[in-house]
């Protein structure tokens, strides 16, 4: 399982950022996290590469399983070691996070990286006050004396439009709605002034009018606090709102790497073509035609064995015999544009430079 | 549409009291469904769309019946269905049929799949004997696209999507006339969705199923319905045809919430209408318009009376004081395009 077996793994397998001078803040280098099982090992991530500049959104997209949380959690490592098991380097302003104790990577946790979960319900405490809880992390990071954190909690509270912020702060959290508690935990996730956010599925416990609320929240506070953004989701509506770049996952490894706009009007891998397809567009009754959604048939394979050629074959439409048996290489299609597909077509404009 | 009404219902009331207090006495109600009407015939689906806590299952559950209504009449095929007793009833709901939103929890762990798939037909004996039993039972597998050998198995050896299909066969083992799909695609993955919907479109083009198709995804409903009624707060504001509402809302509540949908067109950064604060509790639902609290055009007489729902030309519906302006002076009409596909330069 070392990671010099592994076939066909390019040396040039990240997009050349041209024109994007900005510094690399996370660097996530072959990572491979896998859980021991009863029945096997589970190959969760498998070999995943890809990097975040500084105050750049990144969305990491996929069905359930493909991955994409256990990405996030690996990156945080919150991975419990047994039964996961993580390899490769997740490297955070050049310093590698996996090999960090667990007292340094306590000081980077909702200090220098933080994240915001999927349910606001369940990732708040019950049973403290709202104030005490963002307060939490700044008298843990910053050695903020009671006073002066509850004066910032109400300071972020103001910041992620809660009214009555004064009053807020003394409150639990059964006594606010659905968006009030996820603008709750983006004020703790922000409170330290991150560096990296990380967001898992931040709006998809919401309704469509609060997650336009939460998205135009998370799109301003961007430019006010400058934190780079790892979205994860699953909804290519919220991907295409506000990503700058999209990595697609799908079996634990990535097939697609594309800046936004190339990604949605010129798809490379026929996973993301298929994921497209299937996605009906509003508006879709005005032009007349009702058309099928296209299917993607069957289904996910299982990551307990290991699969030898492209993880996508068992369900591709173009499938081939060298598709069963050799894993494609990720490969750069177009210029920023990558893609894991034996038969994606590479554009001239590349085709000179790949070989070097 | 061959016109044949299926179900029809009018002035649908729930209310669910809320017990407190040291006598444990009725000290308020959730004003849950409050006035819902609305009809569907044969071979037609009608979506029932809105956030969280609209009342849009609440009204699905009430036309099935899983609760005694507060008030109003609910008919099927003809029949009021509001007042009967529950042994009257019970040969009836061979007629409608559930398809609920988690396929997890709603098939027996302890039951097989032949066992899930004929009970219903055993119930409402519908097999002649045991071999055509067992025949039904296949064609139901065929016409949900699973492999006939598969009853032999239990629910939990399928994924969530097989398993929305096996809920599917046993709605369609009764051979109803009505199927309510409660957010029977909402806990799909993407891809798995797009096969279910194209399975409930095939089938209903197949047996002329009428559906109430109750969801919150927008771009699914405009997909798959043929008309859609938008609910907020246990009101139905607005009803129409899946054009004439998409092309062109005719509620400031429809308006938002069709402009909320992002849309998997990067670059499209389209006018959107960001509604202030949330939906208000409807233990204590506001006076006059019930949405008068964060509607962008709300003027005095929003907030003290109930607007009617009530037809705006071409049969559509909806409850808004601003159709009563002159035409020129409403917001709603005085679009160059529908606010929803408006693209602003960015």
């Amino acid at each position: 399982m070392s990671v010099s077996d592994r076939v066909g793994e390019p040396k040039l397998n990240q997009p050349r950022a041209e024109g994007d001078n900005r510094q690399i803040l996370l660097e996530v280098d072959n990572l491979q996290t896998h859980f021991r099982t009863m029945d096997g090992v589970n190959r969760a991530v498998d070999g995943v590469s890809f990097h975040v500049r500084s105050g750049e959104t990144l969305a990491v997209v996929g069905e359930s399983g493909c991955g994409k949380s256990v990405t996030a959690m690996s990156i945080l490592r919150l991975i419990p070691e047994p039964p996961g098991k993580m390899a490769g380097a997740i490297r955070f302003q050049g310093r590698d996070l996996l090999k960090l104790s667990d007292k340094e990577m306590r000081s980077i946790r909702g200090n220098e990286i933080s994240m915001i979960f999927q349910e606001p319900m369940t990732s708040l405490n019950p049973v403290l006050t709202i104030g005490r809880q963002i307060g939490e992390t700044l008298r843990l990071h910053q050695g903020m004396s009671k006073q002066q954190a509850e004066d910032r909690a109400v300071e972020m509270l103001r910041l992620v439009g809660i009214p009555e912020p004064g009053r807020r702060v003394r409150e639990y959290p059964h006594q606010l709605s659905g968006g009030m508690r996820q603008r709750v935990m983006i004020a703790i996730a922000l409170a330290c002034n991150p560096k990296l956010l990380i967001a898992d599925e931040p709006t998809t416990a919401l309704d469509v009018t609060i997650q336009a609320q939460i998205l135009d929240l998370m799109r301003d506070l961007k430019n006010t606090v400058g934190a780079a953004i790892v979205l994860i989701t699953h909804d290519l509506g919220v991907v295409a709102e506000v990503a700058e770049r999209v990595v697609v996952m799908y079996a634990g490894r990535k097939v697609e790497e594309a800046p936004v706009n190339e990604l949605f009007r010129n798809p490379k891998h026929p996973y993301t073509q298929g994921l497209l397809g299937s996605v009906p567009k509003l508006g879709s009754s005005l032009t007349g035609e009702t058309t099928r959604l296209v299917e993607i048939p069957g289904l996910v394979p299982s990551l307990k064995q290991k699969i030898p050629g492209c993880v996508f074959a068992t369900r591709c439409p173009s499938v081939t015999d060298l598709c069963r048996a050799v894993a494609p290489a990720l490969q750069e299609k177009a210029p920023n544009h990558i893609a894991a597909c034996h038969y994606a077509p590479v554009e001239a404009s590349v085709s000179g430079t790949v070989a070097a | 549409m061959s016109g044949e009404r299926i179900l029809e219902v009018s002035d649908l009331k729930k209310h669910f009291p809320i017990r407190g207090g040291l006598m444990g006495g009725t000290v308020g109600h959730v004003y849950a469904v409050d006035g819902v009407s609305f009809h569907i015939d044969r071979g037609e689906t009608l979506s029932l769309v809105g956030e969280s806590g609209c009342g849009k299952s609440t009204v699905g559950k009430s036309v099935l019946r899983l609760f005694p209504l507060t008030s109003g009449q609910v008919a099927l095929n003809g029949r009021r269905i509001d007042d009967m007793s529950p042994g009257t009833l019970r040969p009836l709901r061979r007629e409608i049929q559930v398809i609920f939103q988690d396929p997890f929890s709603s098939l027996n762990p302890r039951m097989r799949v032949r066992e899930i798939l004929a009970e219903p037909i055993k119930n409402f004996g519908l097999a002649k004997d045991s071999a055509d039993l067992e025949e039904r039972i296949g064609q139901l597998m065929d016409k949900v696209r699973l492999p006939r050998d598969a009853v032999n198995r239990w629910p939990h050896e399928f994924s969530g999507g097989q398993r929305q299909r096996i809920c599917i066969a046993r709605a369609l083992a009764a051979e109803p006339d009505v199927i309510v799909c409660d957010e029977a695609v909402s806990a799909l993955d993407v891809s798995v969705k797009a096969q279910i919907v194209n399975l409930l479109q095939d089938l209903q083009a197949e047996l002329g199923l009428a559906m109430l198709f109750i969801s919150h995804d927008l771009a699914i409903v405009e997909h798959m319905t043929h008309r859609v009624a938008v609910m907020y707060l246990g009101k139905i504001v607005e009803v129409a045809d899946r054009k004439q509402l998409f092309g062109g809302p005719r509620h400031p509540y429809t308006e938002a919430l069709l402009s909320a949908v992002p849309v998997p067109m990067p670059g499209a950064m389209r006018e959107r209408i960001v509604l202030k604060g949330d939906v208000p509790s409807p233990i204590n639902p506001p006076k006059g318009c019930r949405f008068h609290t964060r509607c962008p055009y709300a003027f005095d007489r929003c907030r003290k009376d109930e607007p009617m729902l009530r037809d705006n030309g071409e049969g559509h519906f909806s409850a808004c004081h601003l159709h009563d302006l002159p035409a020129e002076q409403n917001p709603l009409l005085n679009k160059a395009a529908p606010t929803a596909f408006r693209t602003i330069a960015a």
